[in-house]
């Protein structure tokens, strides 16, 4: 740890600012995000967030994978949202070269998108109390994880990293049944959240902690390009899947859940909430899945080649808006791939949040702010 | 030339003179100790790390094995798990956590990053394999493992720890050639100092 002495000077108490190293290894920031604190005793003066501790090289690497092999790297910068990543990933390209995508397909996927959607939640419904104390949450949150897991898994073969999305559709069509049993395991998990919900919404150690703790104002959300449910509890209306749908979402009712505190409980609340949003609109969507037959792909060329050009697609991943930025040469690799992912514009609002709370605060601050490190440093 | 085992080689070292004091029973029970109480750090860096908590969660939940997931920091623990993608950004700092976990320490490298770079095999900025900077003892595969397979290698750790010639000390380390006199130093500057050159200098 680095130690910066100011000798206070005038009468009166001596204070020494103390700068100090949060990671980039430390349980708070589940990943490796590295937080350069000023304190001034138990206060944050300062912070300033130093990222690419987790810097792979996505974008790079993308221009030496072709269309086909970039999902691979696509759903791992968020690796909890595996397949919205990839979603945007192929929106943007068959955008490019103007496929249309058969309807089964468009269900399943918007269904598939919704069902990582609370995969995603589960995970920071059950991290976040346990950052700040409350260990039991995360075993709900996990017993949750592993049903829809398994439907996920049944359908691609994958518990993470589906690689079930491709240019034109889906990798394949799932297993017959398959429909019966993810609305079995939806209902499971709705019958069964009231478990997780009611042991830690209205906590009153939950609350102490988080109400009014870490105030985003939207101005300053807005500012920082904030996005997803971290926006939305400041009280940002803005939803892609209903402000610009694509996949199936304009022919859905979504409803957004909005919150106006933007403190760290607002922010857990807005996503607890989307469990349930997310589990109905799943449901609707495989509804209308047994209704549609028909392929779920499309017969690609053997070398697929995206026209030159440029296109942008941008999706409401779990975590806020992704956008994808490619430009093609008409090559079969694109010539550039931009991410713009929602995690990294959501950490730099720590560097308003953060001063002038107290240590203690810190981490049930930089718990909601719901972060992937991946996400941050691509 | 005759082929000898890797742990025997290893142990011609400081431990040779140990088994004669300490018999078979004392190596025996201090082994079946040591495999079933392995205090896990858990280096999560990235997609492993969540299926590495899945492991410790109730479906699966490795405590059952002896590993326990409490460890505070690296000097409480006996077990590295490095889980994720290592990048060059980030090496310094596993080297030194590891270097201040006390022996008899053991690491297992989780998922194709950390074995060997996975699919960032040709990126500019990941470290192709944590072997390259700690010594590993158990490699499991997959992008990411299922939490199966990293049950699978808690368990081929433990059968390496069982056939250890070990003393009080544990085993001694091959150290990693030009590593090695880094390595060595261990004294208080060294251990204590900032994981990475801060970005200004």
């Amino acid at each position: 740890m680095t130690r910066e002495l100011t000798i206070g000077t005038g009468a009166g108490l001596e204070t020494s600012d103390m700068v100090l190293n949060i990671g980039p290894q430390h349980p708070s920031t589940h990943g490796v995000l590295r937080l350069k604190l000023v304190l001034d005793g138990e206060r944050v003066v300062s912070c300033e967030p130093i990222v690419g501790y987790m810097h792979r090289g996505a974008e790079k690497l993308f221009e030496a994978r072709d269309y086909r092999q970039i999902i691979v790297l696509a759903n791992r910068h968020d690796w909890l949202s595996a397949f919205n990543n990839e979603l945007g990933v192929v929106l943007a390209v068959e955008r490019l070269m103007g496929l249309e995508v058969p309807e089964r397909a468009v269900w399943l996927r918007t269904a598939l998108a919704e069902l990582n959607r609370v995969l995603n939640h589960l995970m920071f419904l059950g991290s976040y109390p346990l950052e700040i104390g409350a260990i039991t949450p995360m075993f709900y949150a996990f017993r949750e994880r592993e049903t829809l897991q398994a439907v996920m898994e049944e359908a691609s073969g994958g518990r993470m990293h589906y690689m079930f999305n491709r240019v034109g559709g889906l990798k394949e069509e799932v297993p017959a049944g398959w429909t019966k049993r993810a609305r079995l395991a939806i209902d499971e998990v709705r019958r069964r959240m009231p478990d997780l919900d009611n042991i830690i919404r209205r906590n009153e150690i939950f609350m102490a902690r988080t109400r009014g703790v870490g105030v985003l104002t939207p101005a300053e959300a807005a500012a920082f390009g904030a996005s997803g449910p971290v926006a939305r509890a400041s009280g940002l209306d803005f939803d892609l899947r209903r402000d610009e749908p694509y996949l199936a979402y304009g022919e859905l009712d979504v409803p957004v859940v909005t919150r106006t505190t933007g403190d760290c409980h607002a922010r857990f609340e807005c996503m607890l909430d989307q469990v349930y949003v997310s589990l109905d609109l799943a449901q609707a969507c495989l509804d209308r899945v047994d209704q549609i037959s028909g392929p779920v792909n499309v017969r690609l060329p053997k070398v697929v080649k995206a026209p030159e050009g440029h296109t942008y697609a941008w999706t409401e991943n779990p975590l806020g808006i992704n956008g994808y930025y490619l430009v093609s040469r008409g090559d079969r690799t694109p010539w550039r791939m931009k991410l713009r992912t929602a995690s990294y514009a959501n950490v730099q609002a720590l560097t308003t949040l953060l001063p002038g709370t107290l240590v203690p605060d810190l981490i049930a601050i930089l718990g909601s702010m719901f972060f992937v490190v991946g996400d941050i440093d691509k | 030339m005759t082929f000898r085992p890797a742990s025997v080689v290893v142990n011609l070292g400081i431990v040779t003179a140990l088994p004669g004091v300490l018999g078979e029973p004392i190596r025996f029970v201090l082994n079946w100790g040591r495999k079933y109480s392995l205090w896990v750090f858990n280096f999560g860096l990235a997609c492993c790390a969540i299926e590495f908590i899945a492991t410790s969660m109730a479906r699966h939940d490795f405590m059952r094995l002896g590993v326990i997931p409490f460890a505070h920091g690296p000097r409480q623990a006996d077990l590295m798990v490095v889980s994720g993608t290592v990048t060059d950004k980030m090496a310094p700092a596993i080297k030194r956590l590891y270097d201040q976990m006390p022996e008899p320490k053991y690491v297992i490298s989780f998922g194709a990053c950390s074995n060997c770079g996975g699919p960032y095999w040709d990126s500019y900025s990941v470290t192709k394999g944590v072997d390259q900077i700690v010594p590993v003892d158990v490699y499991v595969p997959g992008c990411p493992p299922r939490p199966e397979a990293l049950l699978h290698g808690i368990l081929r750790l433990q059968e390496k720890i069982a056939g250890e010639q070990a003393g009080i000390g544990g085993v001694s380390r091959p150290d990693l050639g030009a590593e090695a006199e880094r390595r060595a130093r261990r004294d208080v500057a060294a251990l204590s100092a900032p994981p990475v050159r801060p970005p200004q200098e």
